[in-house]
């Protein structure tokens, strides 16, 4: 459906690109823009098209640690950004502190040619508008894969049968990359692995923990048996540190960011055989299940609540304007991401986050209290993967510590 | 000093302190008796490029309300101290009933994020500081001795440790300790074991933290001790080297005495300092084996979702805890005053 849609939008947007491309230099706005998100490639190049606009000023703040910024810049009145680029984690925090503004009104009268699923509706209000999907999915060495005699593997236990061979063959010790650092990173991957074997983090309709379950054993007891693979000092691995080691040529199989892949081997003094194996895949299976261990996301931009309509509005164009259609025509654009932007055509380095899309793949939650678990997680994992613990104990200390957290941030009474 | 002239004297200096000091940490102790309030939470449809869903959201109408009503949040007093991310009070208990020896129950406690945390501070603070003052003062007696022209250039090098951005150098060490950094492969070589790795074991990890921390705190205890000898008293040197004393002796009974007020200086900013550690464990990556109480602090503050009552609390714990180690050494500065006058 995903692809489908996103098919049709290219074929829509090749037809109309030409007379986009004719009036996309014609944006002016009336009042200051602010914008504040993340740094990658491919927000940059959304910044510098809203920047692209005149008659008032459009500053950006793009940075790794947006997210810290991003709540105390909206709170105050008026805000000093003015728009903030998120990701389907980190809106939550926005819509929990209430500063950012519906966008129906603007997505009437300024929105035209969005595609339906680039707005994200929340209890029939229009929150953020989406421009970019990704996702966790296989990246490997085809040579290395073709020396052990082996397909690219579609499930975590091929992947491990896999790792077991290269290590036989005396090719790699450590064939598997993984982004294992305690914090964030780990937690993401016990998501992965979580949601792969079923997994439901809370409790339908509640704020309450549901980790300590047998998925989530499984999924530990999965994630311990992958380390062995991993080079020992994992659990200090962010996918930054495992990039570096494929460009290495020091792992042959690891599960990585859509946004990262497509530039995975562009750099600098990495080997001609990295280059030339490079290959990308659909997210993995797990336990026989049928759903990938992996979770979809989405990037998009919103509008702060606390600023005048007029600085609203200019907002808005300017953000239509760094992601308009024609933008879809620079091949350096085009592989930058995974777009949501009509008239985008997806480049060999989508089809891991479009087979995400195309398994069913679980968005990652947006929940409320999704941010506090994840802080749990991330804390709360690493003695068990020491094997200082026993899985069932690592996950009643999540639930504890996220518990904790919840009823400081009244979630749970 | 009359009192008039001494209260216009200190007026500006006593506002400064009030603003920037005191104002902070009542607003400190403030957030952290105070919570968010409770959530108002509602099902509603919600669409994403990938589907639409049934999700819990917060309802923004009610929550609004509750916030307008009472902005400061929901008081719950010592609450938030007591729950399981700080002193855990109910978790120590159950441990204790559970658990038969000290060791299990010590085991227990290095569960719980606020224990781990302070069992890696106190370890890191009591074993850097005196290290870092012994070595501290081995480099300035050692560069003290050096010829005139030698000085300069040694001096610099010594003090490269502290120009050093703590991050950039904790990342420098961080690297080298990597099993394909040249510590580390030089590490495995001298042990003989090619799977050693620094950075997944506890003990080595807490070892490396603390060679960084001597490291890079050691040339500050060697200027401040190298200015100190600047002032050494050269008559009482040289009576003693006409008594026959050693080296070894000069120091002890001479050197030492001398800058006694200086080691309690650098071992009062130290304790305060080292008992902070922060840098190297994000430098480091180390999370996973070390974590400190400014790591617990920056840990709630950077989630997707900041506890702020939470960060507030283990503040306020970080300045009682700095308040109790450096109360002895405050107590006999007080004492030593009170002697003199």
């Amino acid at each position: 459906m995903f692809m489908k849609s996103m098919t049709a939008a290219g074929i829509l947007a090749v037809l109309s690109s030409t007379t986009a491309f004719a009036d996309s230099h014609g944006c002016t706005i009336g009042a200051r823009v602010s914008i504040v998100g993340n740094e990658f490639p491919a927000i940059q190049t959304v910044g510098a098209g809203a920047q692209e606009c005149t008659g008032a000023e459009v500053s950006t703040n793009l940075t790794a640690d947006h997210q810290e910024i991003n709540v105390p810049g909206m709170q105050g009145n008026p805000a000093e950004y003015t728009s903030a680029i998120i990701a389907n984690s980190s809106i939550v925090a926005l819509m929990n502190n209430d500063v950012i503004r519906p966008l129906g009104d603007l997505v009437d009268a300024y929105g035209e040619g969005l595609n339906s699923n680039q707005l994200i509706t929340i209890g029939g209000d229009v929150m953020a508008v989406a421009f970019m999907a990704n996702a966790q999915h296989l990246v490997y060495r085809s040579d290395v894969l073709e020396q052990v005699g082996l397909e690219p593997p579609s499930t975590y236990e091929e992947l491990l049968i896999a790792a077991e061979a290269i290590r036989a063959a005396g090719i790699m010790e450590y064939p598997v990359g993984g982004a294992y650092a305690a914090g964030w990173n780990l937690a993401q991957e016990f998501n992965n692995m979580f949601l792969g074997f079923g997994g439901v983090h809370f409790e339908p309709g509640t704020a309450v923990p549901n980790v300590n379950s047998e998925a989530g054993v499984q999924a530990l007891e999965m994630m311990r048996a992958l380390s062995e693979y991993m080079n020992p000092d994992f659990l200090t691995h962010d996918s930054n540190a495992t990039n570096a080691e494929y460009r290495a040529g020091n792992i042959a199989l690891m599960n990585m960011w859509g946004s990262r892949a497509a530039t995975l081997v562009t750099a600098e003094g990495v080997p001609q055989e990295v280059v030339d194996g490079f290959a990308i895949a659909g997210p993995m299976t797990v336990g026989g299940g049928d759903i990938p261990a992996s979770t979809l996301w989405w990037d998009g931009f919103t509008v702060a609540s606390n600023i005048s309509d007029e600085e609203a509005e200019a907002t808005f164009i300017a953000m239509m304007n760094g992601i308009r259609p024609d933008m879809m025509q620079d091949e350096d654009v085009r592989t930058q991401a995974v777009w949501l932007i009509p008239g985008y055509e997806p480049t060999p380095a989508a089809i891991g986050v479009f087979a995400a899309a195309e398994a069913g793949t679980i968005p990652y939650p947006m929940l409320p209290f999704m941010g506090l678990m994840h802080t749990a997680l991330g804390n709360e994992l690493s003695d068990f993967m020491q094997g200082n613990e026993s899985a069932e104990q690592a996950l009643a200390d999540v639930e504890a510590a996220y518990t904790a957290a919840a009823r400081e941030q009244g979630f749970l009474q | 000093m009359k009192h008039r002239t001494f209260f216009w004297f200190f007026l500006p200096t006593g506002l400064a302190m009030l603003l920037f000091i005191a104002a902070p940490i009542v607003s400190v102790v403030l957030q952290s008796v105070f919570a968010p309030h409770e959530a108002v939470l509602e099902t509603v449809e919600t669409c994403t490029p990938f589907r639409c869903s049934e999700e819990t959201a917060i309802n923004q109408e009610a929550t609004r309300a509750l916030r307008e009503e009472r902005p400061l949040g929901r008081f719950v007093g010592l609450d938030i101290y007591l729950d399981r991310g700080h002193l855990a009070v109910a978790e120590v208990a159950e441990a204790w009933r559970s658990t038969d020896s000290f060791g299990a129950f010590f085991s227990e406690l290095g569960d719980l994020p606020f224990y781990r945390a302070m069992g890696f501070t106190l370890t890191y603070t009591f074993t850097v500081t005196p290290l870092l003052i012994v070595l501290g003062l081995m480099i300035a007696l050692a560069v003290n001795a050096l010829t005139q022209w030698l000085k300069g250039i040694v001096i610099f090098f010594s003090l490269l440790p502290m120009i050093v951005t703590p991050l950039v150098g904790s990342l420098i060490l961080f690297w080298m300790i990597d099993n394909r950094g040249v510590l580390g492969n030089f590490l495995s070589w001298v042990v003989g074991d090619p799977d050693l790795s620094v950075k997944a074991s506890t003990p080595l990890m807490w070892i490396a933290l603390i060679v960084y921390g001597v490291w890079h705190a050691a040339p500050f205890a060697f200027v401040v001790f190298y200015a100190g000898l600047q002032t050494l008293p050269e008559d009482q040197i040289e009576a003693a080297q006409i008594d026959g004393a050693s080296r070894w002796q000069q120091v002890r009974y001479i050197v030492v005495p001398h800058l006694m007020p200086l080691v309690t200086f650098v071992a009062l900013i130290q304790l305060m300092d080292n008992f902070r550690v922060f840098e190297p464990i994000v430098g480091f990556n180390a999370a996973a084996h070390a974590t400190s109480l400014s790591w617990i602090i920056f840990n709630d503050m950077s989630g997707e979702t900041r506890q702020l009552s939470a960060a507030a609390a283990t503040s306020v714990m970080t300045i009682i805890g700095v308040a109790i180690l450096l109360s002895p050494v405050l107590v006999r500065t007080w004492r030593d005053f009170k002697g003199k006058t």
